[in-house]
């Protein structure tokens, strides 16, 4: 089992994150070839590459950036690097150590739909990274590669980096937009959509990527659509980082090509379950997808190949933005749901009552639930509030707060039940693997 | 005033964006950096470079959490106990560096050195334990490493107090 490395090339050319190296070994070859293409060209080709979208939804990047209308004189491309999902950490190593890779697909994108400004934009907490970003772009401007006239084409456009300050919701999109226009990161109302005029960037028509899509760009537009989809699926093109995480022997990010089975992954990339342990669960979309039950180390479904389909299919989980947290026997999934739990809670904007309202109930009554002082219709009660989140926010996180709830109490019914009628335990993990040995 | 003090760099922040208001979270940002917390002065000034009211930008940094409304120690440490971390043995290393600095959560040391705080994930999940120290990242953790950091930031600590005692001396002489 072998990695591919599209998007991580670092690990075959080392020093790869500085403009010269980068430029030596093909890079921003890609930018020239598209700006010596129509704009639409540009966009015919990476919707027949049928990349999607690698934040979590899987979009197909081509035909998002089709929906800009060109006729608008005034668009923008905007990065979400606000990579703040648990279990997430794909992007954070592409601006470290392939920053020019996005930068080139960025500009790409931005040329694509005519944009005038590249913002990227990074969560606080991407402090130090941020900075060198910034002198990244600074390499690229001296190359000729970012501002004005860019690569003797014409074209000019701006990229910038703008630091959020702590904040989950702000990768969500249109809360990202907010945030950047100074204002709190809280979702819109939508329709306008971003694409369209008045529901962009400053009202603008705004492309809004994630890092891991747009790093993906550059090898699309130099090999062409039918190389890339030549790796994984025919609905699951290209590679795909893998952050896996948890009690596995070698926590770490994986850029395979789609189709990697979960087992190829977890063992032999991976290095297998911590401490020779059984697996007991996997949730592959961090914090807010649904969790999925494995019954040890032999369970078939671990066979199962990581596409958005066949996750889908065979797993009822999302492969979303394959935040892969893995969890062995020795963990109780209660536990799971109220960490998970707090998290959404205290990431909730506080704009729509059943999102705010609901986390919190949810932690209220799940810290009961730890504490042992739990009726068993509290479980109930617990799934029913869950229930009514789905499908009424604004955003996404009211669903993402509902799943570890409903899925983890399908899952493992047994492992709630254990706390009812439980002598009152302190609340802390009973798991050797929780408690960090 | 950050408006002279900082002028190049508040001009630099503002030449990114269309509107003055997009730059109030870069400023609070920096003005953080100067006052060492967003407190009363830092409102009003950012509010009246970005042609804002204060409470709009009250209302900013009491949402982003980064922003801190309260002093924080000199070594600012925020563990990440989220879930990935945690199946890691972040509570049990959090608890610890509690316990080793004698703090509560939130609390700072006697000496105003550290002040200690759990966090959501920071996107180092393969790393945990891990905290990040006045932003940077300190990663792969375990207490005996951690006692270490800690006697090299007192010892930094130390060596600032003498450094700026000599240097006042001199300016006295």
């Amino acid at each position: 089992m072998k990695t591919m490395n599209i998007i991580y090339r670092e690990k075959d050319i080392p020093n790869i994150r500085e403009y010269d190296v980068y430029v030596a070994n093909g890079g921003y070859d890609a930018l020239k070839k598209a700006l010596g293409q129509k704009p639409t060209e540009v966009i015919d080709t990476v919707k027949a590459s049928n990349l999607r979208g690698r934040g979590g939804a899987g979009f197909p990047t081509g035909v998002k950036w089709s929906f800009i209308p060109q006729s608008e004189p005034i668009k923008y491309v905007v990065v979400n690097c606000d990579e703040s999902e648990t279990g997430t950490f794909k992007d954070r190593q592409i601006i470290e150590n392939n920053p020019h890779q996005l930068i080139e697909g960025a500009l790409i994108a931005a040329y694509a739909i005519q944009a005038t400004a590249v913002y990227i934009y990074l969560r606080g907490e991407f402090w130090d990274q941020a900075f060198d970003l910034d002198a990244r772009i600074e390499e690229a401007r001296k190359g000729g590669m970012v501002g004005k006239n860019i690569a003797g084409s014409g074209y000019n456009c701006e990229v910038y980096t703008h630091v959020g300050a702590g904040a989950y919701i702000c990768g969500e999109e249109s809360a990202l937009l907010e945030s950047l226009e100074g204002k709190l990161g809280q979702p819109r109302v939508r329709p306008p959509f971003p694409a369209n005029k008045g529901g962009g960037l400053y009202g603008e028509p705004t492309v809004i990527n994630n890092v891991e899509t747009l790093a993906n760009v550059p090898w699309i537009i130099t090999n062409g659509p039918d190389a890339f989809k030549k790796i994984g699926t025919e609905q699951s093109a290209g590679t795909k980082i893998f952050c896996v995480s948890g009690n596995v022997e070698k926590p770490a990010n994986y850029e395979v090509p789609m189709g990697t089975t979960i087992r190829e992954l977890l063992f032999d990339l991976a290095g297998g379950i911590s401490g020779g342990r059984q697996i007991k669960a996997l949730l592959p979309s961090g914090g807010s997808g649904p969790i999925i039950r494995i019954n040890g180390n032999d369970d078939p479904i671990l066979d199962t190949p990581c596409t958005y389909e066949d996750i889908a299919a065979k797993t009822g989980s999302i492969l979303g933005s394959a935040s892969f947290i893995v969890i062995d026997e020795t963990v109780d999934i209660t536990w799971v749901a109220s960490k998970v739990t707090k998290f959404f809670k205290h990431e909730s904007c506080g704009k729509c009552t059943p999102c705010r309202e609901g986390t919190y109930w949810l932690d209220k009554t799940l810290d009961r639930i730890m504490r042992g002082e739990a009726k068993e219709s509290d479980v109930d009660l617990i799934a029913n509030v869950a229930r009514n989140m789905q499908g009424v926010t604004l955003c996404a996180l009211g669903d993402f707060a509902a799943n570890p709830i409903i899925h983890t109490i399908k899952n493992f019914p047994e492992d709630f039940k254990s706390h009812i009628g439980a002598a009152k335990t302190p609340a802390a993990p009973k798991t050797a693997a929780a408690a960090g040995d | 005033m950050l408006a002279e003090k900082y002028a190049a760099r508040i001009d630099q922040i503002f030449s990114k964006y269309p509107t003055k208001r997009s730059a109030v979270m870069p400023l609070l940002h920096l003005a953080q950096e100067e006052f060492g917390y967003v407190n009363e002065e830092a409102i009003q000034q950012v509010a009246v470079l970005c042609d804002m009211d204060p409470t709009q930008v009250q209302s900013i940094a009491g949402f982003y959490t980064m922003y801190s409304e309260r002093p924080k120690g000199k070594y600012w440490l925020q563990v990440c106990t989220d879930l990935a971390c945690a199946l890691r043995g972040a509570d049990k290393f959090h608890k610890e560096l509690k316990e080793h600095l004698g703090v509560e959560e939130g609390g700072t040391t006697e000496d105003g050195l550290f002040t200690v705080e759990h966090v959501m994930c920071l996107a180092a999940c393969d790393k945990a334990p891990m905290l990040q120290c006045n932003f940077h990242f300190e990663e792969n953790l375990d207490m005996d490493k951690m006692k270490a950091r800690i006697e090299a930031w007192r010892a930094e600590a130390a060596a600032e107090k003498s450094g700026a005692k000599k240097a006042s001396a001199k300016t006295k002489a």
